[in-house]
């Protein structure tokens, strides 16, 4: 084992192992759990998308497409975004189909990032972008958020965090884990910073389609910020489509060409039956994605509203499906209320911190589970409360 | 009636689940109790809401007998009243569980339950087919039900997603 570990590079082994895998072997061995740490939609693919792919097969398609992916799927995917959220990409150069919105990210950060560039990522963010910026050869910096601010992130605190070397921000509205969603004035004022230190954006909307109170507007359709975006999307949340790994980036022609480079040597495409999936999704899924949003808002109202009654204090997020509750009144950290919760109650949730320092105090729960799994969740939170505290 | 956003909600959350709690759609639509209370009454009394039931499927349980029939039902409609007239005559015998007015090759789409086959033939034959203004009909009887009102009856699939992930 000692012998082996010399082969291992540097970059890998300064990685962080993901602090949410601990706590998915904790609750993996349990019996009974309601599980409130999924990071995907409760609901399976439609069948008529499924459907797609079972046809794809039969025909046999079952060989490699263009990299950028099938062409009939990038202008689904470019009048999608034209009707969607008024964006207008070509389907031939500004546009690829990843390996979901992971690998997007990844050819994202490759295709900009050079030794030493700094790229600033957001806290509290998904898990994966720190150590994505630093395989890339970059050094993520993380900018921490208040409660106050319902975990936006102001002018002021980017400006502080900027150097000559900062390259890229990476935003994710609406976000995950604190469900926060970005309006027009939030992204102006990114996009005043980022202009004004010729930043580029790297904007992770895959919750784009799971937003309840305000219209989603897209970090690409703020004046002048179109050029310096690269726009990362797929399918995963808001067609429920997680384990076809789909996902697409859409980016001025330069930067395109730049990643498509990256992707055909790393990955040469997308699988093609997910993509055929994905046609399908596009052309008929809307009344689907319909459905499941306004599912997933009643789940919201629900659930936040009970934590709030049980004590646990949660600001409404406006998107995705996660409410991220203080457990500061606690006097427990996020990771000793989450582990207790887990073993005396059998109510899988995830500790703030592991998305970063000011996730501490906090906790994400996912309302993608039925209403009964909810009900049951807030009856179990409200008794270990009362029990302890 | 035309219903407001928070009434639609409420009619298609009840219509899913006609158990779930005043205090919990009260949540899920963001209003006070006091106020769904109010609003669902509202629908009940104009009969939008019209009843709950429950699905239930009968050949679970060891010892009932029972057959379901879907019958064609040509028939001439009346001057003045089109088939309102004879659709009532129908909906009225307790046999009759829906009816339905139909665009194509028939004109009402009837459904009978009844104890066995027989009794579904004799209420086709005595009952149906004698009325002055039905034409003909076709018994379909049903063989087995897999999905009702939007609903399917074999158990729904097991959540497959990993317990915890990013």
């Amino acid at each position: 084992m000692k012998q082996t570990k010399t082969y291992l590079s540097k970059t890998v082994e300064e990685l962080k192992p993901s602090g949410i895998r601990r706590f998915f072997d904790l609750a993996a061995g349990m019996e009974g759990v309601i599980s409130l740490g999924v990071g995907e939609p409760d609901f399976v693919t439609s069948w008529s998308v499924r459907e797609a792919a079972i046809l794809s097969l039969e025909q046999g398609y079952t060989s490699y497409t263009a990299n950028a992916g099938l062409l009939e799927l990038r202008e689904e995917i470019a009048a999608y975004m034209e009707n969607s959220f008024g964006l207008q990409y070509s389907a031939s150069n500004e546009m690829i189909v990843t390996v979901g919105a992971s690998q997007a990210l990844d050819i994202a950060l490759r295709a900009v990032v050079d030794p030493g560039d700094e790229v600033i990522v957001i806290e509290p963010s998904f898990v994966s972008y720190i150590p994505l910026v630093n395989l890339a050869g970059g050094k993520g910096v993380a900018v921490q958020t208040k409660k106050e601010n319902d975990f936006k992130v102001t002018p002021a605190e980017l400006e502080e965090v900027i150097t000559h070397r900062t390259k890229a921000i990476i935003l994710c509205s609406p976000n995950n884990p604190t469900g926060t969603m970005l309006n027009e004035q939030d992204l102006e004022a990114i996009a005043t910073v980022a202009k004004n230190h010729d930043l580029v954006i790297i904007s992770d909307e895959i919750y784009a389609e799971l937003s309840y109170d305000e219209k989603f507007v897209s970090f690409a359709a703020i004046e002048e910020m179109r050029e310096r975006t690269i726009l990362i999307s797929g399918f995963s949340k808001g067609f429920a489509m997680t384990g076809w790994r789909l996902g697409f980036v859409c980016a001025p022609k330069e930067l395109t060409e730049a990643m498509l480079k990256i992707h055909q040597y790393a990955m040469m495409c997308a699988p093609t039956m997910a993509q055929f999936a994905a046609i399908e999704a596009l052309k008929h899924g809307n009344e689907d994605v319909n459905g499941m949003r306004k599912s997933y808002r009643r789940r919201r109202n629900y659930f936040v509203q009970s934590l709030n009654e049980i004590g646990l204090e949660c600001h409404t997020p406006g998107g995705a499906f996660y409410a991220f509750p203080s457990i500061e009144r606690t006097g427990l950290t996020s990771e000793q209320f989450a582990e207790r919760l887990l073993v005396e109650e059998k109510v899988a949730v995830v500790p703030g911190n592991v998305f970063g320092q000011s996730g501490e105090g906090h906790i994400r729960c996912s309302y993608a589970s039925s209403m009964e799994q909810l009900q049951e969740s807030i009856k179990r939170m409200k008794r270990f409360l009362e029990r302890q505290f | 009636m035309k219903l407001t956003e928070k009434e639609l909600e409420i009619v298609e959350i009840l219509e899913q689940d006609a158990r779930t709690k005043v205090v919990d759609i009260a949540k899920m639509v963001n209003i006070s109790v006091n106020e769904a209370e109010a609003l669902i009454k509202k629908l009940e009394e104009n009969n939008v809401i019209v009843q709950y039931s429950s699905i239930v499927d009968w050949s679970k349980i060891s010892g009932h007998e029972g057959v379901t029939a879907m019958i064609d039902v040509k028939v001439t409609p009346k001057r003045g009243v089109g088939f309102d007239e004879i659709a009532e005559r129908i909906y009225r015998f307790k046999e009759v569980k829906a009816l339905y007015l139909m665009s194509g090759a028939y004109d009402l789409s009837v459904i009978v339950e009844g104890k066995s086959m027989n009794e579904v033939a004799n209420f086709v034959s005595q009952k149906l087919s004698t009325l002055d203004s039905v034409l003909s009909t076709t018994t379909h009887f049903i063989l087995k039900k897999y999905k009702h009102d939007g609903t399917i009856f074999e158990k729904g699939e097991k959540d497959k997603r990993i317990v915890v992930s990013p």
